[in-house]
């Protein structure tokens, strides 16, 4: 089931302050697929997705060493250019965070960053992309409104297309649909299944239902260490980790 | 008499004793909530009862717009006097305005974490510094300074000046400002930075777009409250301003503004007729002004908010 290889995380070893809160991760993850990576609260799951595009930066205590490779490139070489790098992934958090702006400006934002700033241009990516999250439909009318009068699950709809505006390669997702109702979460869900056709899409959860549903190669991390990896028919029908058995049967949840 | 109807009694009574404890207390809550209700209503109507001789005796507009300032001859044109507050307040906050808000984006974005916690002590003593102090520091230091700069720019002058009073008016509204500033930067969420970094932003299209952005009804609401604080102080002010009854053309000239006006003549000037009044119409201008300002800003982040 697996094509090529997208990210390659080599020896990664993140520290902030004294704790050690990722231990000599090793890990593949397939181009345009759906990896879902699944564990108990607290085991370094977002730290992980948030060090590929490098946002562990922000927090100045943190130390990394190791190598992520995004094809040739390497994410954690210090020349690296950052902002380039952070556009081809697009980021989706675990409650819905819309710039404290328009619905159509949040769309465009990152399109005028990258110096996109024709109007007819925005108009139709607007609309393209609120299509792809199904969203057209309900903002049409109020564009000029701003983001915060939408409810949650239409804030991370829209939160999701202003990420895929800039054209990312690939989609990190943490915890999605934590703060969603089933009926908002399930619609993520499927969006996701539609866009690993054209994105990798990289799934932080600790739902085991969810990574049921969604997942196509499962990493289980515990405890800031990576246990097993792998197709997910594999890790889910024929787990070789003890800890592994053990969290799929819910001894951790 | 059956213990069961007793025990039930006795419960009822407990109860009822409960809910009048609950009703006293609550209501207790309320007379202090009316009390702090009431005050400025309180304030403002004394102000008004006891300037009402002048504004009698004189139209409001005569004595609004006149700058025909002779108490003995019952003139009494206030104009000089908010010309000078305006001036004062208006520069102060130009000259403190941008030192705190880069300040304050500094301190919570830029500089390592541990100067905030050097900083909030440093912004708690200049904040507790007496006012005579700010004073006596702006006439050693900063008088003869403008006195100098002034003479170097062809505006010979004694140092007491509008510009030194606005000098000394921004260093002593700094730590008000700056306090809320960073408060009110800080509590944007990281996640709503990330999502803009991620989106391909640098750290300055960050902060200008999103994190200024967001806590824009904040950042009106500190330089609000800094405006109150300048346009009403008296003493530092007073030493510094130069208190010559005219208006000011320039930056370079002294002033005379409001608050100290109230404060050099109130108890001594009293035997001239219709001063009393006079320097309370003074105080009831000062009290709408900021309250109008008060209510505009609260008005503008009501307004700002709902467009975020």
């Amino acid at each position: 089931m697996i094509n090529g290889t997208k990210i390659k995380v080599e020896h990664l070893n993140l520290h902030i302050g004294k704790e050690h809160i990722l231990k000599d991760i090793n890990l593949v993850i397939p181009e345009k697929q759906l990896t879902v990576i699944l564990g108990p609260s607290g085991c370094g799951k977002t730290t992980l997705l948030k060090s590929f595009n490098r946002l562990t930066d922000l927090n100045p205590d943190v130390k990394i060493s190791g190598h992520i490779f995004n094809g040739d490139e390497d994410i954690l070489h210090p020349k690296t250019e950052i902002t380039q790098l952070r556009k081809k992934m697009g980021l989706l958090s675990q409650s819905p965070y819309p710039l404290p702006m328009s619905i159509f400006d949040n769309i465009t934002y990152g399109l005028k960053i990258s110096g996109r700033r024709k109007k007819k241009f925005l108009i139709r990516r607007v609309e393209n992309y609120l299509r792809q999250v199904s969203l057209w439909e309900e903002v049409k009318d109020r564009l000029k409104d701003p983001a915060s009068a939408l409810s949650i699950g239409q804030q991370q709809r829209l939160c999701l297309a202003r990420g895929l505006a800039v054209d990312p390669e690939i989609i990190l997702a943490d915890e999605p649909t934590s703060a969603l109702d089933p009926v908002s979460s399930k619609d993520i869900e499927e969006m996701f299944l539609k866009l690993k056709q054209r994105y990798t899409i990289v799934v932080v959860t600790h739902i085991l239902r969810q990574a049921r549903r969604i997942a196509d190669y499962v990493i289980f991390m515990y405890l800031g260490e990576v246990i097993e990896h792998g197709p997910a028919e594999q890790i889910f029908e024929h787990p070789q980790h003890e800890m592994t058995k053990a969290y799929l049967k819910g001894a951790y949840n | 008499m059956n213990w069961k109807v007793l025990s039930i009694k006795s419960i009822r009574f407990f109860k009822v004793g409960r809910i009048l404890k609950d009703k006293l207390h609550s209501s207790w809550m309320f007379v202090s909530f009316i009390i702090v209700l009431l005050l400025p209503f309180l304030l403002g109507i004394g102000l008004f009862l006891k300037s009402n001789l002048i504004i009698k005796e004189e139209s409001l507009l005569q004595l609004l717009f006149s700058s025909q300032w002779h108490p003995m001859k019952g003139e009494f044109g206030f104009l000089p006097f908010i010309i000078s507050s305006l001036w004062v307040t208006v520069l102060s906050i130009l000259i403190c305005g941008p030192i705190c808000l880069f300040s304050a984006i500094h301190l919570t974005h830029y500089a390592k974490r541990g100067m905030l916690k050097i900083m909030h002590p440093v912004i708690d003593i200049l904040a507790g510094i007496p006012s005579v102090i700010y004073g006596v520091w702006g006439i050693i230091l900063i008088v003869p300074f403008i006195s100098r700069l002034g003479a170097s720019l062809g505006h010979p002058n004694s140092g007491y000046t509008i510009l030194t009073g606005a000098i000394v008016l921004s260093v002593m509204i700094i730590p008000f400002i700056l306090n809320i500033l960073i408060e009110v930067i800080n509590t944007v969420p990281q996640e709503l930075e990330e999502a803009s970094l991620s989106l391909g932003a640098t750290k300055w299209e960050t902060i200008k777009k999103v994190i200024l952005k967001k806590s824009f009804p904040g950042i009106i609401s500190a330089f609000g409250l800094g405006i109150s604080r300048a346009f009403g102080e008296t003493i530092a002010v007073l030493m510094v301003v130069g208190n010559v009854v005219k208006i000011p053309k320039g930056v370079f000239q002294p002033g005379y503004p409001l608050p100290s006006l109230i404060a050099n003549n109130y108890g001594e000037m009293l035997s001239i007729p219709m001063y009393d009044s006079a320097l309370m119409f003074a105080a009831l201008i000062l009290f709408v002004v900021v309250t109008a300002f008060n209510i505009g800003s609260r008005y503008l982040i009501i307004y700002s908010e709902r467009r975020i």
